[in-house]
C-alpha cells in the first residue's frame, strides 16, 4: 500500500505535472531513456558483438549503411574497417561512456557532497581552506587534469595493469575535476540550513553534528546537487569522449563512443563517413537529451519560476 | 586592545537583590516561595556573550581599523526558582535572543556562567541525562520543523536521541500522547509540516520539547509569528502545561501583554544588559526604570483613549560601541553627569524593594513615581 500510494503521489506531484506540459523536456526523456536502454541492454540485443573476433570478417569490412546502394541489411549503419557493425559498436560504446559518466559523476557527487557539508557545517578555517582548495581546483580544466593523471599513471604502471585499470583512471580523472560545483553548491545550501532553527533544536537535544549534516542537512540540500548531477553527467560524457579521441581514455579494448569517432575520423575523407558520423551522432543525442532534461530539472525544482 | 569592558553590577549586589526579591515573594509569588527553598533551575552570573563581527584581517589592515565586537549580551544576572516563569522582554537586538540561546548551551559565553540545577551548564550538556531536563522552543515555526521529516519523526527525535523509549511501537504511542497533549490528533503524526498552519507547527514544536520529559523550557519568542488568537492559545496551552507538569520557563518576549499573562517575574532587558527585574504584577503597576515606564506608556489600553500618544523616542544605540555609563542615557530625562560615567549596578528600587532596577535615578531618589511620566513627553 505504501509502495501505491508512493507511485500515486509521484504522478501527482507538480514536477510530473511540469514535465508533462514541456513536450521537448518529454522528447529528450523518451530519447535519453532509449540511449541508456540500448547501452544497458547492448549485450541483448545488438545484431552483432563486436569484440568476438570469431564473428568478424574482413570481407564485410566499410560497407555502408542499409539504405545506400550497396548496404547490406544485416548491417543496417554500415561497418568499420575490421569488418564490425556500426550500430552494434555503438551500443556497446555507449555502455563504456555510460559507465564512465556515471560513476564519475556518483565519485564527484559523494566527494562533493561530504566536502561541501564539512565546509559549511563545521565553518571557520576548516571551510576557509576547503573552499580555497576548490578554487585551485577549479582554475585547471577538467581535460588538463584528466590528462595530467593519465599520463601519471600510464608513467608509473606497466602496459598491461594500466590497461586493466585505465577505466578507472578515466573515472578518478573526469570525477576529482567535478567535485568543486557540488562542494560549493552544498555548501552554500548548508550555511543556510544550519541556521534553521530544526538544526538548532537538534543541537540543544544535543544529536552529534555528523548526524545532523546527515539527516536533518543532506536532504534539505539535495535537490540542486541532482540538477548539476544531471547537468554533469553530460559533461562527463563528453570529457571521456574527448580523452577517448585523444586516445589517452579508456582502453582500446573496451571502445567508447569516443575510441569509435577517432577510429572513424581516419576515414572520413576516404568517403567512408558513416563510421565516424554515427556514433557522433549518438554521442550528440545522449549528451544533450540529458542537459535538456538537466535543464528542466533545474527550472522545475526553482520555486522562484513556478 | 580595542575590546573594552565596562564592568557590570556586581555578583554580590546581585545575590543582596535576589535575597530582596526573595523576602517579598510569599505574598505576591506563591508558587516562587513554593519552590524557592528546592534551589533555583536555572542561575545566571554576570552573562556575557559577544560576537567578533570584524571584517576579514586583509580589510581591516588595509584600512586601519580596530576589530569590532559586538556585545550582544553584556553581564546579565538572574535566577528562576522551579516551576515559575522568567520573562526578558526588550527592544529588537536587545540581546534577548542571545541570553536564550547561552542558557541551552548553543553559544558558549564569553564571560560569567550559566548554572543548571546546581551545575555548570558544560558540565550539565555533557551528561544526557542533564541535557534531557532542558528543551527549547523557537520563535519562528516555519523554520523549526525539518520540513523533509514526518511530524511523528519530528517529536521522536528526542525520545530517539536520548534513548528514552527504544520499542518502535511504544514510540508511536508516546508520540500520539505527545499529540494529544498539545490538541492535536494522533492521526497528524503521519502527515509532513506543511500540512499545518503557524499555530499548529507550534503545537508540534512544544510536542517535541515535552518528548523527553523536560523540566526546563527556555522559549524564545515562542508567540510573535502567529495571529493574536492563535497566540492565546499557544500561551493558555502553555500555562496549561506548566500548571501540570511542574515546568519552568524562560520565556523570550517583545510583546508586553504576552509577557503580562504569561510570567511570574519580568526582566526588562536594554543594549545587552538587564534594566530592571521585578515580579510581573509589580512590574506593571509600578515600573521603576525610565526605559519601563516608557514601555508602559507604550502600551494601548482603554483609558487613554483620546489621549495623545507619546511615543518612545530616539534610536537604541549600537551594541558595537555602546555609550559609556548607563546605556540608557542617551535616551533617558533623568541623566545627570553619573549616569553618563557609571554603569549602574541592579538594587532593589526604595518603595518597590521587590524590583531590582539598573538606574541610578532611582537609587538616589531623582525619579517621581507619582508624575505620570514626564520621562515618555522628554523622550519624543
Amino acid at each position: 500500500m505504501a509502495a501505491q500510494s508512493a507511485l500515486a503521489r509521484a504522478f501527482d506531484s507538480d514536477l510530473w505535472w511540469s514535465f508533462k506540459r514541456s513536450p521537448v523536456t518529454v522528447v529528450s526523456a523518451i530519447v535519453a531513456l532509449a540511449c541508456i536502454l540500448g547501452a544497458v541492454l547492448a549485450p541483448w540485443i545488438a545484431p552483432h558483438n563486436p569484440f568476438d573476433l570469431a564473428s568478424l570478417n574482413l570481407i564485410d569490412a566499410f560497407k555502408p549503411p542499409a539504405w545506400t546502394g550497396d548496404g547490406d541489411a544485416t548491417y543496417p549503419l554500415g561497418t568499420d574497417d575490421q569488418g564490425r557493425d556500426v550500430l552494434s559498436a555503438i551500443m556497446y560504446g555507449a555502455r563504456v561512456s555510460l559507465l564512465v559518466g556515471i560513476c564519475a559523476v556518483l565519485f564527484a557527487t559523494i566527494l562533493g557532497i561530504a566536502i561541501g557539508l564539512v565546509a559549511g557545517y563545521v565553518g571557520g578555517t576548516v571551510d576557509s581552506v576547503l573552499m580555497r582548495i576548490a578554487d585551485i581546483q577549479l582554475t585547471f580544466p577538467s581535460i588538463l587534469i584528466a590528462l595530467l593523471i593519465d599520463g601519471i599513471v600510464r608513467a608509473a604502471l606497466p602496459r598491461e595493469v594500466h590497461d586493466r585499470v585505465a577505466l578507472f583512471v578515466v573515472i578518478f580523472a573526469i570525477g576529482i575535476s567535478a567535485w568543486p560545483a557540488f562542494a560549493r553548491t552544498v555548501r552554500g545550501s548548508t550555511l543556510v540550513e544550519r541556521n534553521k532553527e530544526y538544526v538548532l533544536a537538534a543541537r540543544v537535544i544535543g544529536v552529534s553534528p555528523l548526524r545532523i549534516m546527515a539527516s536533518h542537512v543532506l536532504p534539505n540540500v539535495l535537490g540542486p546537487v541532482l540538477v548539476i548531477a544531471t547537468l554533469g553527467l553530460g559533461g562527463a560524457i563528453l570529457t571521456e569522449a574527448t580523452l577517448s579521441f585523444l586516445g589517452v581514455g579508456v582502453p582500446p579494448t573496451q571502445p567508447s563512443l569516443g575510441t569509435l569517432i577517432r577510429i572513424g575520423n581516419d576515414f572520413l575523407f576516404s568517403g567512408e563517413w558513416w563510421i565516424t558520423i554515427f556514433p557522433g551522432v549518438a554521442l550528440i543525442a545522449m549528451v544533450l537529451s540529458v542537459n535538456l532534461l538537466g535543464d528542466w530539472l533545474r527550472d522545475a525544482l526553482n520555486p522562484k519560476l513556478r | 586592545m580595542a575590546e573594552q569592558i565596562v564592568a557590570g553590577p556586581t555578583a554580590a549586589a546581585f545575590a543582596a537583590a535576589t535575597e530582596a526579591a526573595r523576602d517579598a515573594g510569599p505574598t505576591a509569588l506563591p508558587a516562587f516561595a513554593h519552590a524557592a527553598d528546592a534551589g533555583p533551575m536555572l542561575e545566571a552570573e554576570e552573562l556575557a556573550r559577544h560576537f567578533d563581527v570584524s571584517r576579514p584581517l586583509l580589510q581591516r589592515l588595509f584600512a586601519g581599523e580596530a576589530r569590532r565586537i559586538l556585545r550582544a549580551v553584556d553581564g546579565v544576572s538572574f535566577s528562576i526558582p522551579k516551576g515559575t516563569t522568567l520573562s526578558l522582554v526588550g527592544e529588537s537586538g536587545c540581546g534577548k535572543s542571545t541570553v536564550a540561546r547561552l542558557v541551552v548551551g548553543l553559544y558558549p559565553p564569553t564571560r560569567g556562567r550559566v548554572i543548571f540545577d546546581g551545575q555548570d551548564l558544560a558540565q550539565a550538556r555533557a551528561d544526557s541525562a542533564q541535557r534531557r531536563r532542558m528543551q527549547m522552543i523557537f520563535q519562528d515555526p516555519y523554520a523549526s520543523l525539518n520540513p523533509r521529516w514526518r511530524v511523528q519523526d519530528i517529536i521522536a527525535e528526542p525520545i530517539r536521541a536520548f534513548g528514552l523509549v527504544t520499542d518502535r511501537g511504544a514510540q508511536r504511542d508516546r508520540v500520539a500522547q505527545l499529540l494529544t497533549q498539545v490538541g492535536l490528533s494522533p492521526l497528524d503524526g503521519e502527515k509532513f509540516p506543511h500540512e499545518f498552519s503557524g499555530g499548529q507547527r507550534q503545537r508540534i514544536s512544544i510536542a517535541r520539547a515535552l518528548s523527553s520529559n523536560p523540566e526546563f523550557l527556555v522559549c524564545d519568542e515562542p508567540t510573535s509569528a502567529l495571529d493574536v488568537s492563535v497566540q492565546a492559545q499557544i500561551l493558555n496551552l502553555m500555562k496549561a502545561l506548566q500548571r501540570d507538569l511542574g515546568l519552568t520557563y524562560l520565556f523570550i518576549s517583545h510583546n508586553l501583554a504576552v509577557v503580562r499573562q504569561i510570567s511570574d517575574r519580568i526582566g526588562v532587558m536594554y543594549l545587552g544588559r538587564i534594566a530592571e527585574l521585578a515580579p510581573a504584577e509589580t512590574l506593571f503597576t509600578a515600573p521603576r526604570h525610565p526605559y519601563t515606564r516608557a514601555l508602559m506608556e507604550a502600551i494601548p489600553d482603554l483609558d487613554m483613549t483620546g489621549r495623545k500618544r507619546i511615543p518612545v523616542g530616539g534610536e537604541v544605540p549600537s551594541p558595537i560601541s555602546p555609550p559609556p555609563g548607563c546605556p540608557f542615557h542617551p535616551r533617558c530625562p533623568l541623566a545627570n553627569e553619573r549616569c553618563r560615567a557609571e554603569v549602574p549596578a541592579l538594587l532593589p528600587a526604595r518603595g518597590t524593594p521587590e524590583s531590582v532596577v539598573a538606574c541610578h535615578a532611582v537609587e538616589e531618589g531623582r525619579d517621581h513615581i507619582e508624575a505620570p511620566l514626564a520621562v515618555a513627553a522628554a523622550l519624543s
